[in-house]
């Protein structure tokens, strides 16, 4: 297809256009809204979200902290919330192996860790309640439309985004039903596509932003909501832990909530600076299911919904610069998860609302936009976002250097005596695509068959999330160089692909004695870890039409 | 001429369905909801009619509580004129009831042609059209492919059994669609927001005269029965063996 200009776009203007309907990007319209009405200045705002309606594509544990919340709806409880289920029990768990399991007493836990106050929610649901509020508070919210390109001033500056074609076939030609792209002018563009968006990758790159920042860390969430029998129930009930089956190099930590409606979230994060090619997130989750600690709630039960997605969590010393001219980032696309609490969903909140709180004090001073808004730092610097970041900055380097073991208990000390005031800083800034070692050094994992009650195939679980793409379009994974997966990856590392994609996308296939590597795009549940993990670095994600990806209820 | 549209808001069609766990009815609770396919296709042959000089106004029907309003904003949003949303709050309707009220709006408007998908894919009745032709006495074609307006006849191609169809139909008439008639729009984004500007009236059953009166009641809702998992077998003699044995289809 010849390529669109931009000349024959359709445009429309706002006075601030954010990228992403999660909470850091409706925090930031809806605190936008709340600031403009105060000031009795019109404003407009508009979030597009790729997904086909808000929160269907937002994953999480989740147990949140309110603390944003307060701040943006103090009225958030008579407005209806969906903050149902306060933790009622807290549990952190050792797994020693398939059928033990170690109890930490709770005054050895992080206090970090301690969840007393929290609430366990959907932040799916969250996520629709937040939209209805800035919908009624006048930001106009577009699911089903992707932010496929950033839109650049003549100075280089941002000045929007550009959304994706629609009816565009599979080879790159515009079918009956072809409709171009938006050009979606902002003075401020606010990008909160969530961990590694790939608007977001495009800025690190163009202004240099994580030039002074450690390399970010990533791990693999998955997670499934399971019906599981009342007796069996505890609305409140929160289970942490770590240890089996992940060893050998491996780390991650598993969760277990029980919230409304005698349904439990439980999943697995595994971080993805694994070293070993042979091993498969997707089937340690598969596993630890039948570890008696959590096999004892979820036996009887049935599955109801599957997802997966990628999390930052090099926490502060992985920040980058968060300005630049035109935008900011937000939440997770810059990494603002507290890895310490496991929580991000508050201080992507707050980060939205500093990013509001400078557009607007910059709007109402006059600025048309396109600047670099390097008050935001400053905001940031003087949050308690900023306190809390720092504070944890050591957790992740030291579990990562250190082990569970001898880092767990370097947390303990400096989370709850020194109340993360250690006068060190860890660094760990090896980044997780070059963690892998060539198969040669490592050795085969036996997973155990799925046996239809507890454990699944993936397919059957990528059905469950409602993953949808319209059929004919062009491929939104990218391969660089189409023959590195074979040429080298296969022969280094098995192709890890096939084992870290959580929904079956990449597959190594045999065609008349030769190996082919199939890329099975339409299963894509979005999570980015192949635009993570890859050892080449060789796959770029990019947002398919927009609408399609995963459709998640409650997750 | 004046095309009304009947849309309803369903699950949405990539959604899996589930079952309540006391077997009462399928569960909606947190489940992701769309307009009908069909209805989709009903007002994207409107839209075409209008574009082709046919129809001059298009008026979009739905029935159900406050969300209904949502599958009437995309119609809108696709290209329709106006939306009447009849407010039937939770009320537990049939086709009979559904085709009443749409029956007094015809009555109200009197459009040239009544557009409706061929069924719901969430009760699959496939009952309403043809109910509602009758209440309006009017001609009706259902499973249309293909639809032209010539003159005051509509010649509608519509899918059966053996093949295709043709009917020619006084107007005014009734049509349901069926898949292959068109393939709808995307929404534009600023027509989203147009049609946020674009009149919906409310109206009540009550308003329009018609006493809902439910004569059907759903006893019970299973899922389909698991397929039991499958196994690979040794040889050919062994699939013959148990094809004769175990199965007993040979």
């Amino acid at each position: 297809m010849e390529k669109v200009e931009n000349s024959e776009r359709d445009a429309m203007a706002f006075d601030v256009v954010i990228v992403g309907a999660g909470p850091a990007g409706l925090s930031a319209a809806c605190r936008l809204m709340q600031l403009a009405q105060a000031a009795g200045q019109e404003l407009s705002v508009c979030v597009v979200e790729k997904g086909s309606e808000v929160g269907a594509h937002i994953l999480s544990g989740a147990v949140i902290e309110s603390r944003a919340l307060d701040e943006l709806f103090p009225d958030w409880r008579e407005r209806g919330a969906p903050l149902k289920v306060a933790v009622s029990r807290d549990e952190l768990y050792l797994l020693r192996n398939e059928q033990k399991a170690v109890r930490i007493p709770q005054a050895l836990i992080p206090a970090t860790m301690h969840n007393s106050g929290n609430h366990v929610v959907s932040l799916g649901n969250l996520c629709r309640w937040l939209a209805e509020q800035a919908e009624s508070l006048g930001v106009e919210v577009f699911p089903g439309f992707s932010a496929h390109q950033l839109l650049l001033n003549a100075d280089g500056s941002v000045g929007g985004i550009i959304t994706g074609d629609m009816g565009v076939g599979a080879d790159g030609r515009a079918l009956d039903s072809f409709t171009p792209g938006l050009i979606l002018r902002a003075g401020y563009t606010l990008f909160a596509e969530g961990c590694r968006g790939h608007l977001g990758r495009q800025l690190y790159r163009r202004f240099g932003l994580d030039a002074d920042s450690d390399a970010q860390h990533y791990g693999l969430g998955l997670k499934e909501l399971w019906d599981i029998k009342p007796e069996r129930h505890q609305p409140g009930l929160v289970i942490h832990g770590s240890g089996w089956p992940l060893g050998d190099g491996a780390s991650g930590g598993f969760f277990l909530y029980h919230t409304e409606n005698h349904q439990v979230v439980v999943g697995l994060i595994v971080d993805l600076n694994y070293r070993n090619p042979y091993l498969s997130p997707y089937d340690e989750f598969q596993r630890l299911k039948h570890h008696p600690l959590l096999a004892q709630y979820l036996e009887g039960g049935k599955r109801v919904v599957y997802g997966a997605r990628a999390i930052a969590k090099g926490g502060f010393n992985a920040l980058p610069k968060m300005h630049f001219p035109g935008g900011l980032l937000l939440g997770c696309n810059a990494g603002t998860l507290n890895f310490a609490k496991i929580k991000g969903t508050h201080t992507a909140m707050k980060s939205g609302l500093l990013a509001a709180e400078t557009v607007f004090a910059a709007m109402a001073a006059g600025d048309e936009g396109g600047r670099d808004l390097a008050d935001y730092a400053r905001r940031f610097r003087d949050s308690w976002l900023h306190e809390e970041l720092r504070a944890a900055r050591n957790f992740g380097p030291a579990l990562h250097r250190f082990g569970p073991f001898a880092g767990g208990a370097f947390n303990f000390i400096d989370q709850n005596l020194f109340k993360g005031r250690l006068p060190l800083t860890l660094h760990d800034n090896h980044p997780d695509h070059a963690s892998l070692r060539p198969t040669r050094e490592c050795t085969p994992i036996n997973y155990p068959k799925p046996d239809g009650r507890l454990s699944f195939d993936k397919l059957s679980s990528v059905f469950l999330s409602g993953t949808n793409h319209a059929e004919n379009q062009p491929c939104h994974l990218q391969l660089h160089d189409p023959s590195l997966p074979l040429g080298s990856n296969l022969l280094l590392y098995a192709e890890p692909a096939q084992r870290y994609c959580p929904a079956g996308v990449y597959e190594i296939v045999e065609e008349n004695g030769e190996p082919r590597f199939r890329v099975n795009a339409q299963n894509c549940v979005h999570c980015k870890t192949c635009d993570i993990k890859d050892p080449a670095q060789n796959i770029t994600w990019v947002t398919p039409e927009g609408g399609g990806g995963p459709n998640y209820p409650n997750m | 001429m004046k095309i009304v549209v009947a849309v309803k808001r369903v699950i949405d069609y990539n959604v899996k369905v589930r079952v309540k766990a006391d077997n009462s009815n399928v569960d909606l609770n947190n489940v992701k909801m769309s307009i009908n396919p069909f209805c989709e296709i009903a007002v994207e042959e409107a839209l075409r009619l209008r574009e082709a000089g046919v129809a001059s106004e298009i008026v979009v029907v739905s029935i159900g509580p406050k969300q209904a309003q949502d599958v009437i904003r995309t119609a809108l949003a696709m290209g329709a004129d106006r939306g009447i949303w009849i407010d039937s709050a939770d009320a537990e309707m049939n086709a009979l009831d559904i085709a009443c009220l749409l029956g007094r709006v015809v009555e109200a408007e009197q459009p040239g042609l009544v557009l409706l998908g061929k069924q719901a894919i969430d009760s699959d009745n496939n009952q309403t059209a043809q109910m509602l032709a009758a209440l309006c006495d009017f001609p009706q074609a259902t499973f249309a492919s293909a639809v032209t307006v010539e003159g005051d006849q509509v010649v509608v191609t519509r899918e059966i059994d053996g093949g295709l169809q043709t009917l020619a139909l006084d107007l005014p008439a009734v049509i349901s669609t069926d898949l292959r008639l068109n393939e709808p729009r995307y929404v534009k984004l600023p027509e989203i927001m147009k049609a946020k500007k674009k009149p919906l009236t409310t109206t009540t059953p009550e308003q329009l005269g018609v006493h809902l009166e439910n004569t059907l009641s759903l006893l019970r809702v299973e899922p389909p029965a698991e397929r039991s998992p499958g196994i690979r077998v040794e040889s050919v003699d062994q699939l013959i063996e148990n094809l004769k044995h175990q199965a007993k289809v040979l």
